[in-house]
């Protein structure tokens, strides 16, 4: 039969051909004037002129958009998220990111259709179940992170960590200084500095120890009066555990600094330790990591931020409380609020799905992630650590950091390792992160993963150790499975195109 | 690629070239090429003051943006214009691409800085570990 086919040309027996278009064009470029995807009734109010209502605004000339049907409108996206790789079609192992598994029971309990239809100007006498859905979250996330007070107001991580350093310095400035600097280590998430100085500090950097961990003597030194914080992730992106955080958090309260924890991480800890419990001040969680809503274009995220009962007075506007009658009401009258960071209270879809997740686990349900979390991690880090190197012999948690310079001596880097990933059906791991690793491979399996498909991603990874030894230039021009080869990169971010031109 | 003898170094893979009070501050090749290709430099102005060991720009590449740190203490008197449209001179030749040039105010601080074969041995030390 196969001899058949190579005989006759392309396959073309049988019901299942390839369609004969395997690149989707741009909807400019299949455009043609005139096609419709809708049909509006007749006019039956008055006409409008836009010319007299609009001005000088009015436009001559219609703008120039994209004219389809609506099946070709449909075929079109349908097409392209086909392209796509998602954790519903396999391991997706991006170190930080916590891609795991979006349960379908958060989905729908997200649709059920008083929660999906509720509306954020609905009276409060009408909305009780949305507020209590929202106050039976802070609690959870409270008991969860030992902290005191908590807004859900943030709308991802970085969001977060700019509403708890905000908070950080509305409390210094309550205390007479604003103070001047934030220390950041140097193995910290980007958006850490980036929060800093968007709030008005100065960044100090404080170098990891040999162990990638903070040094203690070196944060003695440069912890300071005018230290406002040290914004510190726990475990660090090196998915070490930072052993000596109780030390850290006295060495800063002794100056008057406070503690921030960076919460991504935070699925490594929960139901084991809580951040309240070993000196952190404020932090922020992320409801799209560790509380598994979607995340990586699936849907928006929710970075909650808690704090310690002293920051309380400085929570955005509004913040939940209960009247006498046990109804819940939001409280506008909050004198030394920082104000809002959000429309409206925040997204509530992902608090829905993230109760879900949490009532549907349950205490000894959430503890199992996380060991499963940390166990997946360590099982990956045996398997792989005799072909790939590993810089810091410390304990792993969630995930683990390898390097590529074993493959790098034959001219193969962590970028071309991650292409050729692809070509075995996975997601590439993190890439060049954390900084502090040269080289790095940062990979974060998630409990969600079962031991057969770890078995693949492993086998995957030792296959290609092996391709860089016996074959480099097999790795060093992957993908070769995918719709498109390897993309220009440099080109992209030098000279982006980023709009169709007739 | 040889370190310039005539340069000094810090430890943070910074150069500066110092003609009268005036150094020329650049990145070492070593960084050039653990950053990659190098797309965007954001660089301080013209009139900024830097301060020995505090960042003043950054180095963005396609895995990483990555903080400059100034060799000593100043202000701007020159950024390098060409930078904005070509960064990846930075790539083709690292010790004489300048990204900025700073009036010194205390060339006593070049004295903390490693000369060539320091640093040399200095990121011979990096590469091990």
């Amino acid at each position: 039969m196969i001899s058949d086919t190579e005989k006759n040309g392309p396959r073309t027996l049988g019901k299942v051909r390839t369609h004969p278009t395997q690149n989707e064009a741009l909807l400019f470029e299949k455009s043609s004037p005139g096609k419709r995807a809708y049909k509006l009734p007749p006019l039956d109010v008055p006409a409008v002129n836009s010319a007299k209502l609009l001005g000088a605004a009015h436009r001559t000339t219609p703008g120039l958009l994209p004219e389809l049907s609506e099946i070709e409108i449909i075929r079109h996206f349908t097409r392209l998220s086909t392209w796509n790789y998602a954790i519903d079609l396999g391991m997706y192992p991006l170190g930080s990111c916590t891609m795991k598994y979006n349960p379908r029971v958060n989905e729908f309990v997200a649709r059920i259709e008083g929660l999906a239809e509720a509306h954020p100007y609905r009276p409060e006498s009408l909305s009780q179940g949305a507020l209590e859905i929202i106050d039976l979250l802070r609690r959870c996330l409270l008991e969860i992170t030992g902290m005191d007070a908590i807004t859900l107001q943030p709308a991802a991580g970085a969001h977060g960590e700019f509403t708890g350093i905000l908070l950080t310095r509305a409390w210094h400035e309550s205390q007479g200084n604003p103070r001047r600097k934030i220390l950041i280590p140097d193995s910290a998430h980007g958006t850490n500095p980036a929060t800093a100085a968007i709030v008005g500090y100065a960044v100090e950097n404080l170098k990891s120890n040999a162990d990638g961990g903070i040094d203690l003597d070196a944060l003695t030194r440069q912890v300071d009066e005018e230290t406002a914080a040290l914004m510190l992730t726990n475990p660090s992106t090196l998915g070490v555990f930072e052993s000596q955080i109780h030390r850290i958090a006295d060495i800063l309260h002794a100056k008057g600094a406070l503690l921030y924890m960076d919460g991504a991480n935070m699925n490594a800890l929960v139901g084991k330790v809580r951040p309240g419990d070993f000196g952190v001040d404020v932090m922020h969680l992320n409801l799209h990591k560790t509380f598994s809503t979607p995340h990586g274009g699936g849907g928006p995220g929710s970075g909650p931020v808690a704090c310690k009962a002293f920051l309380e007075p400085f929570l955005p506007t509004p913040v939940l409380v209960q009247n006498q009658d046990g109804a819940l009401r939001w409280d506008y009258d909050r004198p030394q609020s920082v104000g809002r960071v959000r429309a409206f209270y925040g997204n509530t879809g992902m608090f829905i799905r993230a109760l879900a997740y949490i009532l549907a686990n349950g205490p000894d349900g959430l503890r199992q992630t996380t060991e499963d979390a940390v166990l997946n991690a360590n099982y990956i880090r045996k398997k792989l650590e005799d072909v790939y190197e590993l810089p810091y012999q410390t304990a792993s948690m969630h995930e683990v950091v390898f390097s590529d310079k074993r493959q790098a001596a034959r001219g193969v880097k962590t970028g071309d390792i991650a292409k050729r990933l692809i070509d075995y059906g996975f997601h590439p791991y993190t890439v060049s992160f954390p900084l502090i690793v040269h080289g790095a491979l940062m990979i974060e399996p998630t409990e969600s993963e079962s031991r057969e498909e770890l078995d693949l991603f492993i086998d995957a990874m030792r296959s290609i150790a092996r391709e860089a030894e016996e074959n480099p230039d097999l790795v060093k021009s992957a993908p070769h499975s995918t719709r498109v080869s390897r993309l220009d990169e440099v080109q992209a971010a030098r000279k982006p195109i980023l709009r169709w031109r007739p | 690629m040889p370190y310039p003898t005539e340069y000094r170094y810090t430890r943070e893979h910074e150069w500066i070239s110092v003609e009268g009070s005036i150094g020329s501050i650049g990145i070492t090749d070593y960084a050039q090429s653990s950053l990659g290709d190098i797309v965007y430099v954001d660089a301080p102005k013209v009139g900024d003051a830097v301060t020995a060991n505090a960042t003043f720009g950054s180095v963005e590449s396609v895995k990483a943006v990555s903080d400059l740190y100034s060799p000593a203490s100043g202000t701007v008197t020159a950024v390098n214009e060409e930078l904005k449209t070509a960064p990846d001179k930075i790539n083709q030749d690292p010790h004489g691409t300048w990204i900025i040039k700073v009036e010194l105010s205390n060339p006593a601080e070049l004295n903390s800085l490693l000369d060539a074969a320091a640093y040399e041995a200095f990121i011979a030390e990096e590469t091990e570990s």
